[in-house]
């Protein structure tokens, strides 16, 4: 059973239980969103597919599996072999994601060396920087991160993401810190990296209308528990549970076919600029 | 700095660089004065060295007894000490010697610190346990007053008097070291770089260490001004570099008996050259701090 598969999963910081029983599924070739509010326990369950859990989080139930192997569990974690080539994330705030004192090129080129891919990896990594839609990616890649813009950060940060040709990719508010042109171009440029390789992907965010737009099944995460999964069109179609319910009022004004252009995405329910508590 | 970087046809950029770098620089001097100080000290400092080494005025280490006790004059610029041997050529040669000792003292100090921070600051739990309680005890001795005793335990050859005071200094590298890399450690782009698969050494390496060695570098400039010192303090003490090499301390300290009778030449003059090695990277020590303040790192 390829692609992602999160089984039960429960995370405790401490002796509180802040993210319970959560069952995700995510397919090669498709996306997956995850809704909820902030603090809701969203990233914690993406970190911890990754083993990459701050200090005093840990993996108290359930398990992870990458292509029907086991690398999360209470007991074991695996992630450290899966890291980059099975499973990669990509997270908000463009802005301090790229370290600040190497060049874009010398960061890409990294992870494409990481992961072994063949052929030149300075053109490949050109090549990677042309197809997440920079402009002179060979000036670009010679530049520091202080010297992009704000989307530019984003699109490098995409394309390392997508460097090492992860079959799964997290990709955790990726749009959040970026107005509203920018934010479709860079959805745009996902769904065209998924369509292109395969790659399944899992689409974190607080706004409805970017999920609802974008991926084929949503589940929605409410205190620490998937509260309702499904369909992008049952879930939109007709919300179970409350939150949910809130959530679709907001968006009351989309048409149900999702087909919207760029400006829908600055039609989610919770404008909310605070960034993501992580738990 | 190896990806998408080859210059390429660009002569005409690299000419405007070049005239734009020193223009920079110009611009530099005129906005840290701690830097124009401090860089035209080393400078002189550094030409004097060599120039001692390569072609000293007279052998700094040949005895003329004919000419023991000299004053300053036309002949010998800075007089002759007891043995007749030339001052100036020794200052020069003695100054060398410090300088190249300070900067071995504050690059070993620093490498050895600024890893062991790292490893201490990023794995923490027990490693970390253990690397702080030796830095406390190395740190409840004065750090002049450890290196007197190392060195006087280990014998005092230049090799033993570098590794003693390397040992007194690790542990501020250390300290500073660790401090930034517990800031650097949880910035985003660690965590982004884990999460598209970077090894934990390339994570430590690539990652944390660049972004968190800032302060030391700078301690460590300031270190070569204070391992200069503390050098020739062990050699005046006889605990250093011993006669008759003509490292400065070993000067001041030989002719010390005879600034009572008035041949104050003997000492100062290479009393003076410590003051302005010290002084030199004290000033480019400040000017380092100056520039991370400036990024506001």
């Amino acid at each position: 059973m390829p692609g992602l598969d999160i089984d039960g999963l429960g995370i405790s910081i401490g002796n509180r239980n802040v993210v319970r029983t959560v069952d995700l599924r995510v397919k090669p070739g498709t996306c997956a969103g995850l809704v909820g509010q902030s603090g809701s326990g969203k990233s914690l369950t993406a970190l911890a597919s990754l083993g990459l859990l701050p200090g005093a989080a840990r993996v108290i139930a359930g398990r992870v599996l990458l292509g029907g192997r086991e690398i999360v569990t209470p007991d074991r974690d695996r992630t450290a072999e899966v890291r980059g080539s099975g499973i990669a994330m990509i997270f908000q705030s463009p802005r301090t994601a790229l370290n600040p004192v190497l060049r874009v090129g010398h960061q890409v080129g990294r992870v494409l060396r990481r992961n072994g891919q063949h052929g030149d990896p300075r053109r490949r990594c050109i090549e990677l920087l042309a197809a997440v839609g920079l402009f002179e990616p060979d000036k670009v890649a010679r530049l520091y991160p202080h010297e992009l813009s704000g989307g530019m950060c984003q699109r490098v940060v995409i394309a390392m993401g997508i460097a090492s040709e992860p079959q799964i990719l997290i990709a955790d508010e990726p749009t959040t810190a970026l107005d509203v042109t920018v934010q479709a171009d860079i959805l745009d440029l996902l769904d065209d990296v998924r369509s292109r390789t395969g790659m399944g992907m899992l689409l974190i965010s607080h706004d409805l209308g970017v999920v609802a737009e974008r991926c084929e099944s949503i589940s929605v995460m409410w205190q620490g528990t998937i509260v309702e999964a499904g369909t992008n069109a049952t879930v939109i179609g007709s919300p179970r549970h409350p939150f949910t319910a809130e959530l679709v009022r907001g968006l009351a004004h989309l048409p149900e076919t999702g087909g919207l252009p760029a400006q829908s995405s600055s039609a989610g329910p919770a404008d909310d600029p605070a960034p993501e508590a992580g738990g | 700095m190896d990806l998408g970087l080859s210059p390429g046809p660009q002569d005409d950029a690299a000419v405007a660089d070049a005239t734009g770098r020193s223009a920079r620089l110009r611009g530099e001097l005129r906005r840290h004065p701690s830097l124009l100080v401090g860089g035209a000290l080393a400078t002189v400092a550094v030409i004097v060295a060599i120039t001692g080494h390569i072609a000293p005025p007279d052998n700094p280490l040949a005895l003329n007894p004919g000419h023991a006790l000299a004053p300053p004059g036309p002949e010998h610029w800075f007089g002759t000490d007891q043995f007749g041997r030339d001052v100036f050529s020794r200052v020069l040669y003695g100054l060398g010697i410090d300088m190249v000792i300070g900067l071995i003292v504050a690059t070993l100090a620093f490498a050895v610190g600024s890893m062991a921070g790292l490893i201490s600051g990023y794995l923490g739990g027990w490693i970390d346990d253990i690397v702080m309680r030796v830095v406390d005890i190395v740190m409840s001795f004065p750090s002049f007053l450890l290196a007197l005793t190392i060195a006087v335990v280990i014998g005092n050859t230049v090799r033993n008097v570098i590794i003693a005071v390397t040992v007194a200094y690790v542990p501020y590298i250390l300290r500073l070291t660790r401090s930034s890399v517990l800031t650097a450690r949880s910035a985003d782009y660690v965590l982004g770089a884990r999460a598209v698969g970077a090894s934990r050494s390339r994570v430590m390496t690539l990652h944390v260490l660049p972004n968190a060695a800032g302060p030391s570098v700078v301690q460590a400039t300031l270190m070569a001004g204070w391992a200069i010192l503390d050098v020739s303090g062990l050699s005046f003490l006889g605990v250093g570099i011993q006669p008759p090499s003509p490292e400065l301390g070993v000067q001041v300290a030989q002719g010390a008996p005879y600034i009572t009778s008035g041949q104050w030449w003997i000492s100062v003059f290479p009393g003076v050259a410590i003051i302005l090695a010290v002084l030199a990277f004290n000033f480019l020590g400040d000017y380092a701090d100056d520039k991370l303040r400036g990024q506001g790192s």
